[in-house]
């Protein structure tokens, strides 16, 4: 047994709770991932080296171009249309993080308020959203996003508004347990006390620390916003063709497996999987960065 | 209370724990250098505040550490044998059986979803390979003699269906049930009720007088040890800095800290207005200062405790103080 | 405990009352009722008497009550496309999706809970990271992904299962494997760290101090514990699992109450839709309802303190 220790003199350091202060350990290989991801869906139009929504018939199942029969004029071939798998693989990038981004921002936001209203306000306000967050929670995501397509007809903003509309109550739900525990907080009694309005306490004490659960939220709703997004194509109820979505491609491909057409399933498959991925561990370190209570969510 | 002559049952020799963050920067030095001895059918108190490191001491003893914690240095002699040394499958045959072990919270130690019976039977079966009925013949014995009424019905009940002080017992009669040389206590009275506290504490005595056991009693409860305990361990920021004989201490203590302690005690005969508390927060213990860890609150502190770490002083009558104005009374007179 | 099961019941039906509540107003508020309830080329004749039929010209709270009233009686309507009760429908694929359910369940189970002691037990070592490697792709590959590359690589390349239909054993490994895979992963992240929170548990070390070898520490005081919100999640993600398989079931024509959905959609078939949907509902709210009262039989500290 040694009979010595090293005493490593050092300072403890200081505990920042709420901010992603330290940017030392980013997550470099989600962020770089979204990162690309989200270039190529700005910049598609510069980006995609044909149009992909238009093919040739002549062109029709070319494969990638590493094995025979493709060529460098379609990097990851073409498919049933003749259209550039490349280029939709492109535009479909748009199409996943416009409805992604904007329906979890969209959930997020009403999801939030209505949790801060039924955490602080209590009372039949909080019975009412409660009652209706623990019934429509019992709906499985897709399901009911299923439904609402269905009713709604498919465009881009319709999808937005469906998932939206499906993913709040779980915003709701994690904030409202946020803010039952802030209001039993120091902080909160004090501006109690001093008189401060309902609506200013909620505006300016609680929704500030209620902010980063729900961005921890947020980005692991991304992920499941995609998958749905994407499934809601797949089954032919999401965006509508001929813009190109990923889960639409992998529907459309699904044609062409049975024959071996692998790169009409296997890529846009892929796609999907790096942006979920990303997602998701991009929400794991935020959620351990941002507070280590999280570690429920 | 007299002392116990003969080569002690356990003795802690400059025992230290440390435990590591996950990354290696951070050392917690939890437990420093302790030395301590306990003879047989003795009762040896340890006091001290949160995080003076009294619970970790008592899982060293037997060695039941959390992954970032380990014994670093020392030993601990335990009826001739280091347990330090011992490999786990070794201690094994320790834990339990020849020495045993009971919790602060008695809710939490026993497994919800067991009987009372099969929990204390468990060890009995596990350490002598006893069949199941006689195991349970003998637990029912066992609840008997930590004063459970009705054991016959109460062994076939689950921990929620009890009170607080009941529990409390039943993780006693765990304790003794193979029958071990050493008890250790681990704050076992400070989640009951005061009136519960009091039986709890004489049951103690009688199992230690029935079956001759030493008992390690961790407390932050000076009235707990004048009542229970013949000698006295006074730990502060994981060091001991005082030990001894109880009412030797209780009278003329040697260190500050002890003396704070016990000034700390609000008496019925006090007419001042104010409880006196000691000043200060315990230090980090990832980054002590040098010197003495208490010189910082300390009123008595000169510039010598600020600069070098006291030793321990063997100081008459069987006492040890870590304390510069220890050396200071050896060197002005006492022997 | 009966106050805790009346209780409980009584958030069920409430629960039910809004779900069907938000369904009903959904369909009447949004777009054009008459154009979802109408079959395609239904004449003049038939209009009006769907009109009679859902009360259209009513107001609304008349047409929740013949809405309700029909649910009750089961009255789920018709399906455009198979001319058939869509009730009848339903309990005619159920089975199918039971069937594809308790096979992915069993499989996501028993790989998720041994996988995920392990990870537990070995936490920070080789079998923890694996573990958390295959928890990762799991939550992120998409079932349908899954059950695609599975077909390309099982039936197309090696051509050993069959592609799509309902039949024998080999019929059902991949849709349950696509279906299981997520349910897997998620089980044996909430097993590991239920693991962990037992294991850092009083109660276990409480166990090691008396002795006992670490296997039955592990195996006797530990698992039973960290089993109990694995089990219970199991149970909800069961009917959970029936209702998203379908878009496995569609990838492998799977005859169950996912394709059902989706030949709802593909049709225009709504009232197909609107059924699948209304009993998915039921049932999850149901089984919560049911696990709730069997944890409380189950878990002896609950039946006292409710």
């Amino acid at each position: 047994m040694s009979t010595t220790t090293q005493r490593v003199a050092l300072s403890p350091r200081p505990r920042s709770r709420s901010s992603v202060a330290r940017l030392g350990d980013l997550p470099i290989i989600p962020l770089t991932i979204l990162a690309i991801i989200t270039f190529a869906a700005i910049f598609a139009d510069v980006l995609a080296p044909h149009n992909p929504e238009v093919g040739s018939l002549t062109a029709r199942f070319h494969p990638p171009f590493w094995q025979a029969g493709g060529n460098t004029d379609h990097w990851l071939g073409t498919d049933q249309l003749g259209r550039d798998v490349l280029s939709r693989l492109i535009f479909g990038a748009r199409v996943s993080m416009v409805v992604g981004f904007t329906a979890v921002i969209f959930a997020g936001a009403i999801g939030t308020v209505l949790g801060i209203l039924a955490g602080y306000l209590g009372g039949w306000v909080d019975q009412v959203i409660m009652r209706l967050t623990d019934a429509w929670l019992a709906l499985p995501g897709l399901t009911f996003a299923i439904f609402l397509a269905a009713i709604v007809g498919p465009s881009m903003w319709n999808i937005v508004i469906i998932l939206g509309a499906v993913y709040w109550t779980r915003y709701a739900r994690v904030v409202r347990g946020e803010v039952l525990s802030l209001k039993e907080r120091e902080f909160v009694r004090l501006a109690v006390v001093a008189g401060c309005s309902k609506w200013t306490i909620m505006r300016r004490h609680i929704l500030p620390n209620v902010v980063n659960s729900a961005i921890v939220l947020a980005t692991l709703m991304l992920g499941v916003v995609i998958v749905t997004e994407a499934s809601l194509s797949f089954l032919g109820v999401g965006v509508p063709p001929p813009q190109p979505a990923w889960g639409l491609m992998l529907s459309d491909g699904k044609q062409g497996l049975m024959v071996g057409y692998w790169w009409l399933t296997v890529l846009p498959g892929c796609c999907i999987m790096l942006m979920v991925l990303s997602a998701n561990l991009l929400g794991d370190w935020l959620r351990v960065k941002l507070d280590p209570q999280l570690r429920q969510l | 209370m007299a002392a116990i002559p003969g080569r002690p049952l356990l003795e802690l020799d400059n025992l230290s724990t440390h435990y590591v963050s996950a990354q290696g920067t951070r050392v917690v030095r939890a437990v420093d250098e302790v030395s301590l001895r306990v003879h047989a059918g003795e009762t040896v108190g340890i006091v001290g505040e949160s995080g003076s490191g009294k619970s970790t001491l008592a899982l060293s003893i037997l060695r039941v550490l959390p992954t970032a914690a380990q014994i670093v240095s020392g030993h601990m002699w335990f009826e001739g044998e280091d347990l330090v040394q011992k490999s786990d499958a070794e201690m094994r045959h320790v834990r339990g059986k020849r020495i045993a072990m009971i919790l602060q919270d008695p809710m939490a130690s026993l497994n919800p979803l067991f009987t009372i019976g099969n929990q204390v039977a468990e060890p009995i079966r596990v350490h002598e390979g006893v069949g199941r009925s006689k195991a349970w013949e003998r637990a029912r014995n066992l609840l008997k003699a930590v004063r459970i009424p009705s054991p016959e019905t109460r062994v076939t009940q689950y921990p929620h269906e009890m009170s607080g002080g009941m529990r409390q017992r039943i993780v006693g009669a765990i304790g003794i049930s193979c029958e071990p040389r050493l008890l250790i206590a681990d704050e076992p009275t400070t989640s009951l009720d005061l009136t519960i506290q009091a039986q709890y504490l004489n049951l103690l005595r009688e199992l230690q007088r029935e079956h001759g056991l030493a008992l390690i009693f961790i407390t932050h409860n000076l009235g707990i040890v004048a009542k229970m305990c013949d000698q006295l361990v006074v730990m502060y920021a994981g060091r001991v800095v005082e030990s001894g004989p109880v009412s030797r201490i209780f009278n003329t203590p040697a260190h500050p800290y002890t003396k704070a302690l016990l000034n700390s005690i609000p008496r019925m005969s006090d007419t001042r207005q104010r409880l006196t508390a000691i000043d200060g927060q315990p230090p980090d213990l990832s980054s002590l200062p040098r010197g003495c860890s208490f010189a910082a609150r300390c009123p008595s502190a000169f510039d010598r405790c600020r600069k070098e770490t006291p030793p321990e002083f063997n100081l008459d009558g069987g006492r040890t103080a870590r304390c510069w104005l220890a050396s200071v009374a050896m060197q002005s007179g006492a022997a | 405990m009966k106050q805790f099961v009346t209780r409980r019941i009584g958030y069920s039906l409430l629960s039910l009352l809004l779900l069907s509540l938000t369904i009903f107003l959904f369909v009447r508020v949004t777009g054009d009722p008459a154009a979802l309830l109408v079959e395609p080329g239904a004449s003049e004749q038939d209009i009006a008497a769907i009109h009679q039929k859902f009360g259209l010209d009513q107001p609304l709270w008349v047409q929740y009550g013949l809405f309700m009233a029909n649910l009750l009686r089961g009255d789920f309507g018709q399906s455009f496309y198979y001319q058939t009760p869509v009730l009848e429908l339903y309990i005619d694929r159920l089975p199918n999706s039971l069937i594809l359910g308790l096979v992915a369940m069993s499989f996501s189970l028993l790989v998720g809970i041994p996988s995920g002691i392990l990870a537990a037990v070995r936490v920070g070592r080789f079998w923890d990271n694996a573990g958390k490697l295959f928890t990762l792709l799991g939550l992120s590959l998409p079932s349908f992904f899954v059950g695609l590359v599975l077909i390309l690589v099982f039936s197309v390349y090696l051509g050993w299962l069959p592609s799509s239909g309902a039949g024998g054993f080999l019929h059902i490994l991949m849709p349950a494997f696509a279906l299981g895979w997520y349910f897997a992963a998620a089980h044996m992240r909430l097993t590991r760290s239920s693991m962990l929170e037992v294991l850092g548990s009083e109660y276990v070390k409480l166990a090691r101090l008396k002795g006992l070898p670490p296997s039955m520490v592990i195996a006797k005081h530990a698992f039973k514990n960290a089993l109990i919100p694995v089990l219970t999640l199991a149970g909800i993600n069961l009917v959970l699992m029936i209702n998203v398989a379908v878009v496995v079931e569609t990838v492998f024509a799977w005859p169950g109450i996912g394709r059902l959905l989706y030949e709802g959609i593909s049709f225009r078939d709504f009232p197909v839709v609107q059924g699948v949907v209304i009993m998915g509902g039921t049932m999850i709210v149901a089984v919560n309802l049911l696990v709730d009262v069997v944890y409380a039989v189950i878990d002896p500290r609950i039946r006292l303190e409710k």
